[in-house]
């Protein structure tokens, strides 16, 4: 009886969305899935699990902790959460956003939404990204377990790791950890990449606890990277730890005004140590340690009434920034040079979202839904709010602002066809960079930056526009998302002032255009020519311009990305093309130079071997095969990408 | 798995320094000598030294308990060595003196006034534009009358070296040899400080007049780190409440500061000094911080 509770459970927290299309992309990671679902390279990093998105680039500093954007834009104007919760990076130079702090094995599935679409979990522009924790909710009663391993020849990756998972009927448990160390990577002619090494262990407990119709959850990531080089940045890190801690309450109530309700509190620290200790010759040595500690909670309930799917969610949270840095003379006489690049920023929010999706048939829908906030910035730290004050002599230690957001979504299906048109409103509060930088130095532009704290709200208005087209053997879409950014926050080189860094060209203090205008646009298909072969396409293109009409930065190119699978029983082969055209609208005034087109071929196979119940499932396969030396659009400082790669994963599972 | 994070470890340092520092007054407070005046008269002030005659005891305070080559405000007070009272209407004027090998000169030098909201306390300044040396020194003669009874004392005052230059004398393009000392920042910040120079003239001698209406361009740089500069000065003008020059000096972290500097005169022209560029590291007039 009670199993079949649990199953049903499950089914009405996936069961979301009332047309069988879901506008939001779904990134399966660590969910058991079916086999045409299977990753070529199961072990592969989050990071390449989320480049598969077409809405999703990845900004690579080096070959770890990879940025996401989403729709082509970075932290600052989208949001990142693991199971709703509110994560914020310590690094000034974003050397670790909040995708570096978990592992694969942590995680079932990533949900991409785009734009307004994703202000469900907190104000965001560009949209957000969810990550979803692993549970073993869905699998089988009992103990089971597996371990996995795995070796990439060319930085030498070892990848080990473990999972158990316990289940009964109304309790589970589910512990990993994962371990990963890599040298330094080669791009294609064998150069060496020098400071790309890595090394980084994970563990994750996860337990739940379900009685009657509630269910109370507590989760536990711990995650620590050591001795991680960046080479397109002038530091490394010696360590990026984090403590990410949730316990959830659920309820699932039979009858009355909700059908689902759902609370969390959580918290999570990060310590972040930034470091040239390994740079042999650097102007000055520097250590630029940060910290980010958050306390949040979201309170979030759904119900159904006639043709009304309501939804809303009360969220909230409490972050606290801090960064500094020393640097120290060669004359060791000399004191130290001391200043605090994020001056102890806390940041509160507290906010309600609302949602009505509007069923009129089973052919369409309207959804809107709408969010209000009270957003606080306050400046703890007496020194760093005098160091501001040298910019800004009259600043308070505190500003604060509402952000509203409202959107519009009418979806529509003929036969096979689905339609579904958007627009929307949003707005964003500063980052703590923006706001509150004092001389961060960027290493893309070689700028150093200055916040400003008299910011106003960024705000967008965006159109979406989607066709998708499907069957049993096509699979086809098109996206088209367009934002236009009023008060659109960036960095300006101001004349009058000299850079503080050793090197750099000059100051840019964080102003607002009147506006900038992006389009990002995608086309997807999906072929089976029969029950083994199938192939899939996608292509990404998009445009972005600012008020004085000039390129901004970090725009994709036309992309494109091509592959043939070959499955049968339990044997799986994957080539795959992935490649850029050249990048024409780069941004020289952001820095950027113009990035040549690239193709390289991936090739992979992948076997599962069966005893009774154990499985062992063999991945292997060669990256960029013809040993291309490239480096694309997202690659800070036109970093080289990695050359030719053998892998081969092993996952055997009791 | 126990971690505490490392905000909260410097939390509880801090926590442990302000009981540390609480303990500390405490104890000095405690300490402190038994003397019949309330205690507030001295209250920031540490005594440098005593001046002795036949009927006074005449005490030197300064904030640091010494004196350094640059300008020193220095309170005094002056005791009947009958009666051990303070006197309270003294009228008092002193003389710094080098004395070196070749000649005697005087520095800039404020008269000496009764503190306002103290009982015994008379306060002036001296700038000692140099140091002392094994066979070059300083006294300072003050000459008091009380009660239209004149009294007269000389003893040697202690000029060290300062480990940072605060103090400059120079001759000017006019011909002038002035004398540039800094006042403020005392304890600088990472923030806008304000600045507070004052500015003589040697018109021989013993005579070293402030003066008027000139400019003071500052330039603070940090040689160690590219020579980078700071933004948002504000040059030192002379103010009308007071006899100095008055600006604000923006320091954006810790370390070591050269502060360079230009003195202009009423109709503008450079004086001394030259303006920082990338071939010009430093000017031949500067300050230096360090913090
Ligand atoms: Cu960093
Ligand atoms: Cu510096």
């Amino acid at each position: 009886m009670l199993l079949i509770s649990t199953v049903s459970w499950t089914q009405e927290q996936v069961k979301d969305s009332i047309l069988p299309v879901n506008l939001s992309e779904v990134i399966l990671i660590g969910k058991p899935t079916q086999v045409h679902q299977k990753q070529a390279k199961p072990l592969a990093s989050l990071d390449e699990y989320l480049q598969q998105s077409g809405r999703i680039d990845m900004i690579k500093r080096g070959g770890y902790a990879w940025e996401p954007m989403i729709n082509n834009m970075a932290t600052e104007r989208t949001i990142v959460t693991i199971d709703g919760m509110r994560i914020f990076g310590a690094c000034t130079d974003k050397m670790d956003p909040v995708t570096s702090y978990v592992e694969i094995s942590n995680l079932s599935e990533a949900t991409i939404s785009s734009g307004q679409e994703g202000s469900c979990h907190g104000p965001t522009i560009g949209g957000s990204l969810d990550l979803k924790r692993l549970r073993s909710t869905y699998s089988e009663l009992g103990l089971s377990g597996s371990l996995s391993s795995g070796f990439e020849f060319n930085n030498k990756q070892r990848i080990i790791g473990g999972m158990v998972h316990y289940k009964d009927s109304s309790f589970y448990a589910d512990a990993n950890v994962t371990y990963r160390k890599a040298d330094n990577y080669k791009a294609g002619n064998s150069q060496e990449i020098k400071y790309s090494q890595f090394q980084k262990w994970n563990a994750s407990v996860i337990s739940g606890y379900q009685f009657q119709n509630k269910l109370i959850e507590g989760s536990v990531i711990f995650d620590e990277a050591n001795d991680v080089g960046y080479p397109a940045l002038p530091m490394d890190i010696s360590l990026a730890r984090a403590l990410i801690t949730s316990f959830k309450y659920e309820v699932a109530p039979k009858s009355g005004l909700l059908n689902h309700w759902e609370n969390k509190l959580y918290y999570n620290t990060i310590t972040h140590f930034m470091d040239d200790s390994k740079r042999p010759n650097v102007p000055i040595r520097m250590d630029m340690p940060g910290w980010s500690d958050t306390y949040g909670y979201y309170s979030k309930g759904k119900t159904k009434k006639d043709k009304h799917h309501l939804l809303f969610n009360v969220n909230g949270f409490y972050n606290r920034s801090i960064a500094e840095m020393t640097m120290y003379p060669s004359d060791p006489d000399e004191n130290a040079m001391f200043m605090y690049t994020w001056p102890d920023v806390r940041t509160l929010y507290n906010g309600i979202y609302l949602e009505d999706e509007i069923e009129f048939s089973c052919h369409n829908s309207l959804k809107i839904n709408g969010s209000f906030g009270f957003h606080q910035n306050k400046v703890a730290n007496e020194f760093g709010l005098e160091s501001l004050q040298i910019f800004y002599p009259e600043m308070a230690d505190q500003q604060n602002r509402f952000l509203k957001s409202i959107s519009l979504q009418y979806k529509h299906q003929v036969k096979d066809w689905f339609f579904s048109v958007c627009s929307g409103y949003g707005e964003r509060a500063p980052s703590v960079t923006e706001g509150y930088a004092f001389y961060i130095f960027n290493s893309f532009d070689l700028f150093d930056y200055i916040g400003n704290p008299n910011l106003s709200n960024e705000k967008s208005v965006e159109g979406n526009f989607d066709i998708r087209y499907k069957t049993e053997k096509i699979k086809t879409g098109i996206t088209f998302s367009a934002f236009y950014l009023p008060d659109y926050i960036i960095g300006i080189p101001d004349d009058n002032l000299i850079p503080m860094t050793i090197g750099a060209s000059g100051v840019k203090i964080y102003e607002q255009l009147s506006f900038a205008n992006l389009i990002h646009s995608s086309f997807q298909c999906d072929y089976r020519f029969n029950d083994y072969y199938s192939w899939n396409t996608k292509l990404q293109y998009s445009y972005g311009k600012d008020a004085e009409k000039r390129n901004l930065p970090f725009i994709s190119p036309l992309q494109y990305q091509s592959q043939i699978q070959y499955k049968k029983n339990r044997f799986q082969t994957e080539l795959n093309v992935i490649g850029n055209a050249t990048q024409t609208n780069y941004s020289p005034f952001y820095g950027e130079n113009r990035t040549p087109d690239y193709a390289i071929l991936n090739l992979s196979v992948g076997y599962t071997f069966k005893w009774y119940s154990q499985k062992l499932l063999v991945n292997a396969g060669v990256e960029n095969l013809f040993d291309t030396y490239y480096s694309t659009f997202t690659d800070w400082n036109n970093i080289p990408r990695m050359g030719r790669n053998i892998y081969i994963n092993l996952n055997f599972s009791l | 798995m126990v971690l505490i994070p490392i905000t909260q470890i410097k939390f509880t340092m801090k926590l442990y320094k302000i009981f540390f520092l609480f303990a500390l007054a405490l104890i000095t407070s405690c300490s402190s000598d038994d003397d019949s005046t309330p205690v507030n008269e001295l209250d920031g002030i540490i005594k440098v030294k005593e001046f002795t005659n036949d009927t006074h005891i005449i005490e030197l305070y300064t904030s640091t308990g010494t004196t350094q080559q640059g300008y020193n405000e220095i309170s005094l007070r002056i005791k009947d060595k009958t009666t051990n009272n303070y006197i309270q209407n003294a009228t008092i004027e002193w003389m710094p003196m080098m004395h070196m090998t070749m000649m005697n000169h005087s520095c800039p030098y404020s008269t000496v006034e009764k503190e306002t909201d103290k009982e015994t306390l008379y306060k002036g300044y001296i700038v000692f534009q140099m140091p002392q040396n094994e066979s070059e020194y300083w006294d300072l003669k003050i000459d008091y009358s009380i009660n239209e009874t004149n009294y007269t004392v000389t003893d040697v005052i202690d000029v060290p070296a300062t480990e940072k230059r605060v103090v400059s004398s120079f001759m000017g393009t006019d011909n002038v040899r002035y004398i540039v000392a800094l006042i403020d920042p005392k304890n600088p910040k990472v923030a806008l400080n304000d600045m507070t120079v004052g500015v003589y003239k040697m018109e021989n001698m013993m005579n070293f007049p402030v003066v008027n209406n000139y400019t003071l361009k500052i330039d603070p740089r940090m040689p160690s780190m590219g020579n980078h500069g700071s933004p948002n000065n504000l040059d030192l003008t002379q103010s009308a409440s007071d006899e100095f020059y008055h600006g604000k000096v923006s320091l954006t972290m810790t370390g070591y500061w050269k502060i360079n500097l230009q003195l202009l005169n009423a109709s503008n022209e450079v004086l001394k000094g030259e303006v920082v560029t990338e071939t010009t590291e430093s000017s031949s007039i500067f300050f230096e911080i360090e913090f």
